[in-house]
């Protein structure tokens, strides 16, 4: 046995990696450069990002001015943000009369307050939290921002930026939810004639521009009243949109009809339940749960949609926004206007779609059938 | 028979509110009364408010005078002092259907190359990518065309120091100049090369199919296409001695005259409304590829088939029936953004028609209504094309 000279006990120790495979450079290898074509793009893609990102950044950051009265003041070569700061009270609440805005800081603290924990899973005592946002809290919010019972009336003319967009888009869902869950229901209801009228109102509403809609509401609604009657501006603008925004809700709410099972309705059906039972117990909960996420996304294009109200003069969040900028003095701002909005607009829109996809996740408990 | 005779027997005893099928009736009978209620009432107050108005309904104003100008008519010639409000109604239609067209044209292909890019090996690629998605869709559209229209578009050189392109195109305030062509005589000569080489390709295409079936040699079709699509005018061309004339914008006390315009409100139109459903289609594209299963590119690996023609034979055709459904929906939203044009004082129905017309007519119950008719008629024929297409691409399942 002395004659095997060595022999080894434990085995050698992992060699580390060569260093082309671990590490910022096998990262980069990998991920940048794995072929030449893949190199000609990250490196024209590093070329586009040096010709837009520096000068981005001195115009909005380094060479920008942050204070001034009027367009005179902002010397400097980069964004001119002192509009913003001069005219933002008038960005987020229009020509709300200012002693007045608590009421409308009150009004969305409380929408947020409810609407927060109703979004978030696990929360207890989600029922109460509904119940308040859509039945006890719009007359409460009719009251604070409208006025009423003691408070100064404010007319709806003064209503306007970011405070009117929230309240057309938040009317409009809490509105269209429900009639779209009603014009679902009848487009797959039995009822040939229900049907009928159901299926032509969706497909109409569904085949022509919002625009058209909303001048439809200005020009046509006003018709269709006996003559005299004063119909608020905003109210005709809101009625069109919840009809509008019901209509899309309805195919959502159709698709989460047609994916609940047959058995479902049939086995609801044998225990003998009638037919408002075998939806409302059965069905409709099941459908809801399923297409929460499209809501959210129809919520999204509703909220980006309210935008064109622009149009028929209403001043909402974009349109008060371009209104400043071509005030006599924030002349040549419309660039820096309209990036404040976009970002506005883009937290928002974001942070609901993050919302959704993480929505979607949970509630995909893998059934497929 | 006998049980059909039970129930006869039987259904005196049912009451009416019982029977679900009289309920039913009953039902459809409410819904339709009401509404005719609410219709009427409708119709009777708009009676009155047009009679109380003095505005004379129908369609007669269609012939009327209309005397304003529209921006843009590149399809017929549009004279102010003589048009009607029905020749503003066709030139808003004609301009719609091209901002359309041009719109889902570009939309489609920069949405189906960011989407591919959202899928690239390449980190920094893939991330630009989804950059460019997650911003644009995340932006309303109206803002998204007032930005190109007034912070972009709007800091052009006016028109005294246009920018000069090789003395061919000029670029300022009021548009993009460039030559127009103008066929000559023998153009025609031209067109029918074009579609002797268009039928060469789909028979040299039976052909080589029929070919390949037979012997599994394939032949080069797409480079033989292109070829003969560029030989065969061009052959013509050198015979007739070019009948094409290009009319070079010319500079005047007014700015630059003749030649192709471009104007700037329909450059931002087409420009916003292509690059924000373009993040639409990449998402769409993007999904529907991430849809094909590993297992088909594997498949086709090894069977020894090239990552190119894997792509094109067996990823794609199987990723387009998942595409095809939503991209139409895109494509409706297109056209029936085009809409917006109005805010930027584009030229298409809703802005021209729906807009000048109606302030001056007054007719807005009519101009509503045809301006929504079309946009249906629009939607449905889309709808209508791209369900065919969905249909022929469809699996054939055996």
């Amino acid at each position: 046995m002395a004659d095997i000279s060595f022999v080894r006990t434990e085995s050698h120790p992992d060699l580390p990696p060569p260093s082309s495979e671990v590490g910022i450079i096998a990262w980069l290898r990998q991920n940048l450069f794995s072929s030449w074509m893949n190199s000609l793009l990250t490196v024209a893609a590093i070329y586009a990002l040096y010709k837009i990102l520096p000068p981005l950044f001195s115009w909005a950051f380094f060479n920008a001015d942050w204070s001034g009265k009027t367009y005179q003041d902002c010397t400097s070569e980069g964004a001119c943000w002192a509009m913003i700061r001069v005219r933002f009270g008038q960005f987020m609440y229009g020509f709300y009369p200012e002693a007045e805005r608590w009421r409308v800081n009150l009004g969305f603290l409380l929408f947020f307050g409810t609407m927060i924990p109703l979004l978030i899973e696990g929360v207890p005592g989600k029922k109460y939290f509904a119940i308040f946002v859509f039945i006890l809290f719009p007359p409460i919010a009719f009251l604070l921002f409208y006025g009423g019972l003691g408070l100064e009336a404010v007319d709806t003319a003064q209503w306007g930026g970011l405070m009117l967009t929230m309240v057309l888009a938040s009317v409009t869902i809490i509105v269209s939810l429900p009639l779209g869950i009603v014009f679902a229901l009848g487009r797959r209801s039995n009822m040939p004639v229900v049907r009928m009228i159901c299926v032509c109102f969706i497909e109409l509403w569904r085949g022509v521009p919002l625009i058209t809609v909303l001048f439809m509401g200005s020009v046509m609604l006003p018709l269709f009243l006996p003559p005299g009657t004063h119909f608020d501006k905003i109210l005709r603008t809101l009625i069109v949109m919840a009809f509008f925004a019901a209509a899309y809700m309805a195919e959502v709410v159709r698709g989460g009809l047609q994916a609940i099972p047959k058995g479902q309705f049939e086995a609801a059906q044998a225990m003998g339940m009638n037919y408002w039972k075998l939806m409302g117990l059965i069905v409709l909960p099941q459908a809801l749960k399923i297409v929460i996420p499209g809501i959210v996304n129809t919520f999204i294009g509703l909220f980006k949609d309210t935008t064109l109200v622009l149009v028929i003069g209403l001043f909402d969040f974009l349109s008060i926004i371009q209104a400043a900028t071509t005030h006599k003095n924030w002349l040549g701002t419309s660039t820096e206007g309209y990036v404040f909005a976009a970002c506005v607009f883009w937290i928002f829109c974001f942070g609901m779609s993050r919302y959704s996809i993480t929505l979607e996740r949970r509630l995909d408990t893998g059934h497929r059938n | 028979m006998a049980a059909s005779s039970e129930t006869e027997g039987s259904t005196p005893s049912v009451s009416l509110w019982n029977d679900p099928k009289k309920r039913a009736l009953i039902y459809q009978a409410i819904v339709v009364v009401g509404l005719l209620g609410v219709a009427t009432y409708f119709i009777v107050n708009t009676a009155a408010n047009l009679e109380e108005r003095g505005i004379a309904s129908g369609f007669g104003f269609l012939f009327s005078p209309a005397g304003f100008d529209v921006g843009m008519s590149p399809f017929l010639t549009y004279d102010a002092s003589k048009a009607t409000h029905g020749t503003v109604l066709i030139v808003g239609v004609l301009n719609t259907l091209l901002v359309a067209i041009t719109g889902i044209v570009i939309a489609t292909i920069v949405g189906f190359t960011v989407g591919v890019l959202r899928l690239s090996p390449n980190w920094l690629v893939s991330r630009l990518a989804y950059c460019y998605v997650e911003t644009l869709r995340n932006i309303p559209l109206l803002l998204q065309l007032l930005f190109w229209y007034f912070a972009v578009l709007g800091t052009l050189p006016s028109k005294r120091d246009s920018i000069n392109i090789f003395d061919t195109f000029y670029v300022n305030i009021e548009g993009m100049f460039g030559p127009l062509p103008v066929p000559q005589d023998g153009f025609w000569m031209i067109l029918v090369a074009i579609a002797i080489a268009i039928a060469a390709i789909v028979f040299i295409k039976k052909w080589a199919q029929k070919r390949q079936d037979e012997t599994g040699q394939p032949f080069p079709l797409l480079m033989v296409s292109i070829g003969l699509l560029i030989v065969l005018p061009l052959i013509a061309a050198i015979i007739s001695g070019f009948p094409l004339e290009f009319e070079h914008p010319q500079k005047s006390r007014f700015g630059l005259r003749g030649g192709m315009i471009i104007l700037p409100e329909f450059a931002a139109l087409v420009l916003g409304l292509s690059l924000y459903t373009a993040s639409f289609i990449a998402e769409i594209v993007r999904a529907g590829i991430q849809a094909i299963s590993h297992g088909q590119t594997e498949a086709a690996y090894a069977l020894g088939v090239r990552p190119t023609i894997t792509m094109r034979l067996v990823i794609i055709p199987q990723a387009l029936r998942v595409i095809v459904p939503p991209l139409t929906s895109q494509y409706l939203n297109l056209t029936k953004n085009s809409s917006l044009a109005v805010a930027i004082g584009g030229a298409e129905i809703v802005a021209i028609f729906a807009g000048t017309s109606l302030n001056q007519a007054g007719q807005a119950i009519e101009i509503i209504f045809i301006t929504m008719a079309f946009y249906l008629t629009v939607s449905l024929l889309i709808s209508m094309f791209m369900n065919w297409y969905n249909r022929r691409i469809a699996l054939v399942e055996r």
